[in-house]
């Protein structure tokens, strides 16, 4: 049906399926090496990449500042008070590991799928996720008051022979946490070492050879290697697969496991996982799109990836949709008192303002647009929408940590929360952080798995005796 | 460990899987043994060609996952029983329902470490030196779009002039002399 819309002459439309192109026509093993390595190993930076990085590293020295006077002051900098005890440093976790979920997702269970598209995409997903979960990682130990004491939290035999408590949804947050980092570090280093050994012979300075040499471990594309290599990394997806979909549904176990209206639900698993992907695709849109104008990538990250990101999109926002609208549902059928003027206040409480540019981020405006092939396909839009959607999840977060927490059980005891400015100055910096460590891995590192793109191109084909002779 | 002086082996070069694969599955049918293919992607055809069927990935990555998850669930039990009983609410001390959640971040954690590091240790990387980077056309090819057959000196049918004329039946690009 979609397919009626768009001419039949586009040179980016497969004539054969009638879908966009997952690479433009006419590219070799050697020019899309060339197109993927020159990147990293041009001697010319460009200017553009300076201008950002200035900019982001001065935005990192504002998160590095905001910590400094915490660590000196203490977590009293922070709006957080009684009785809302979890501000800003949760909200953001959240937020942050999150957007990581859809580097996996895009890695490992699309390419449990077979979903050939995906290759373009996934190194620089996978990226994303790691310094996504960099990011996420900071809040709960700064969050802590003593972050030289998190130590605290692994199971070490101290002196003092305390034991962390097993039984405690915080504790497992530790381990789903720190394995989906280490999980995710080895699956996007492992991958990249192919492509780190092409780096190695395609680099002309010394340095740059010792660098990529000592790095790809002395790769040589031996064939039973790589038959290892490809075990590995199916093994790999394989089993980050249950561990990203467990990460998220530990993290909303946070929130379940409390009695607290507004987080006491058994919706929240799920409701967490697809809003994790959700605003995880919206971020890899937002690196994509100006990054392959920037490096003139379009015809390796082309628009079928774009409108495919948008379908996955459209599917994780119903789901969320789904998610509060059980909620508004259990809130009025669980007939508890407690439920009901919940969310009620969440809704049309003094904070109700906050649960409305949730509706409107994450519901509205995306799962009216989405519907649209034109739409999923104008780069512009699909970058507002990008956007659109990380507000909507951040203000998601806010909505579930703040509005349950802030009118209790107790009238006397209702509070408010204001975020100060060093808090503003965390999550600000963050993003500079996030930036910062994304531009040293597209100057250093193959952004695209080169090795994965040789694999979709019309000369991998093995051709039997044959057909051979026929040509 | 191979004598690390004389010839290490010949090397020819294709432009397309088809024609490495044919060679490959030529030159197992003649015999040949010691040999190996080097390719710029994964080509299961070419495993296949020169008798590669399985490896050990999959069996390392299950007793590194099993392993995980019963050290933590141990570890778990252990402390919350006998290291540091704490009654929370009245619970047993070994509520082990709670317990596995990490046991299973666990399994997955020592599992993907095992597949990861299991086929590096298989594959004998790191090594940071092998005798086929000394092939002049090696290193530009073998990872951007050359295809290339190594018949190696070990095998008990190498000899060098009637390899190199054997290799050459299949039209290489070339047919290089491979030193330590």
């Amino acid at each position: 049906m979609a397919t009626r819309e768009v001419k039949p002459n586009d040179p980016m439309i497969d004539p054969a399926t009638g879908e966009f192109r997952v690479i433009a026509q006419g590219q070799t093993f050697r020019s899309i090496t060339e197109k993927i390595a020159r990147i990293v190993l041009t001697p010319h930076t460009p200017m553009g990449w300076f201008g950002l990085f200035t900019v982001a590293g001065g935005v990192a020295v504002v998160l590095l500042t905001a910590m400094t006077w915490l660590f000196l002051v203490g977590v009293g900098i922070w709006g957080i008070t009684q009785p809302v005890a979890w501000g800003f440093a949760i909200i953001n976790f959240v937020w942050w590991i999150g957007i990581g979920h859809a580097g996996t997702l895009i890695s490992a269970i699309l390419l449990l799928f077979k979903q050939g598209w995906r290759n373009a995409i996934s190194r620089f997903a996978e990226a994303m996720t790691i310094f996504a979960v960099a990011c996420a990682g900071m809040f709960p130990l700064i969050h802590v008051g003593r972050p030289w004491l998190a130590y605290w939290m692994l199971p070490l035999p101290f002196t003092m022979t305390v034991w962390p408590q097993f039984r405690s949804p915080l504790v497992w947050d530790v381990f789903a946490v720190s394995t989906y980092a280490t999980i995710s570090v080895v699956f996007w280093y492992i991958g990249m070492v192919p492509d780190l050994a092409t780096l190695r012979d395609r680099s002309q300075s010394k340095i740059a050879q010792y660098f990529y040499g000592m790095l790809s471990v002395g790769w040589r594309g031996s064939v039973r290697h790589w038959m290892r290599y490809e075990t590995a990394s199916l093994l790999l997806a394989g089993l980050a697969t249950p561990l990203v979909l467990s990460v998220h549904t530990v993290i909303s176990f946070d929130f379940a496991v409390a009695v607290l209206p507004g987080w006491h639900t058994t919706i929240f698993p799920p409701y967490f996982v697809a809003g994790a992907i959700y605003s995880g695709f919206a971020m890899v849109l937002t690196l994509a799109i100006p990054l392959r104008k920037f490096y003139h990538l379009e015809s390796l990250v082309t628009e079928r990836h774009i409108d495919n990101m948008g379908k996955v999109m459209l599917a994780t926002g119903f789901i969320v949709a789904y998610g509060y609208a059980m909620e508004a549902f259990m809130s009025w059928y669980s007939a508890s008192h407690w439920e009901a003027f919940m969310f009620w206040n969440r809704v049309w409480g003094p904070m109700g303002w906050s649960y409305w540019v949730l509706i409107t981020c994450n519901l509205a405006i995306p799962l009216t647009t989405l519907w649209s092939r034109k739409l999923r396909t104008s780069i512009p839009f699909m970058f507002f929408i990008s956007i659109v959607v990380n507000t909507g999840m951040w203000f998601e977060r806010f909505v579930i940590v703040v509005t349950s927490l802030y009118h209790d059980f107790l009238p006397s005891s209702w509070g408010t929360y204001r975020a100060t400015k060093w808090d503003y100055m965390t999550f600000v910096g963050t993003l500079g952080f996030f930036t910062f460590l994304f531009l040293l891995f597209v100057r250093f590192l193959p952004m695209i798995p080169m090795n994965e793109i040789r694999m979709l191109l019309p000369g991998a084909k093995i051709k039997p005796k044959v057909a051979e002779a026929a040509d | 460990m191979p004598a690390r002086e004389g010839t290490y082996g010949l090397l020819a070069e294709f432009d397309t899987p088809s024609d490495l694969v044919r060679a490959a599955r030529q030159a197992r049918q003649d015999g040949w043994r010691r040999m190996e293919c080097y390719t710029p992607y994964p080509v299961e055809e070419a495993a296949e060609a020169i008798g590669f069927h399985r490896n050990k990935v999959p069996l390392l990555t299950l007793i590194g996952g099993l392993m995980g998850g019963a050290a933590m669930f141990a570890l778990e039990t252990w402390i919350s029983v006998l290291a540091y009983p704490l009654n929370i609410g009245g619970r047993p001390t070994y509520s082990w329902p709670a317990f596995i959640v990490p046991a299973y971040e666990w399994t997955i954690l020592w599992a993907g470490l095992s597949a990861a590091f299991g086929m590096l240790a298989l594959n004998g990387l790191p090594s940071l030196y092998h005798p086929l980077f000394n092939a002049p056309n090696f290193r530009d090819g073998a990872t951007t779009d050359k295809f290339f057959l190594c018949l190696e000196a070990l095998d008990p049918k190498f000899d060098l002039a009637e390899t190199k004329a054997y290799l050459a039946q299949f039209q290489p690009n070339s047919v290089v002399e491979v030193e330590y």
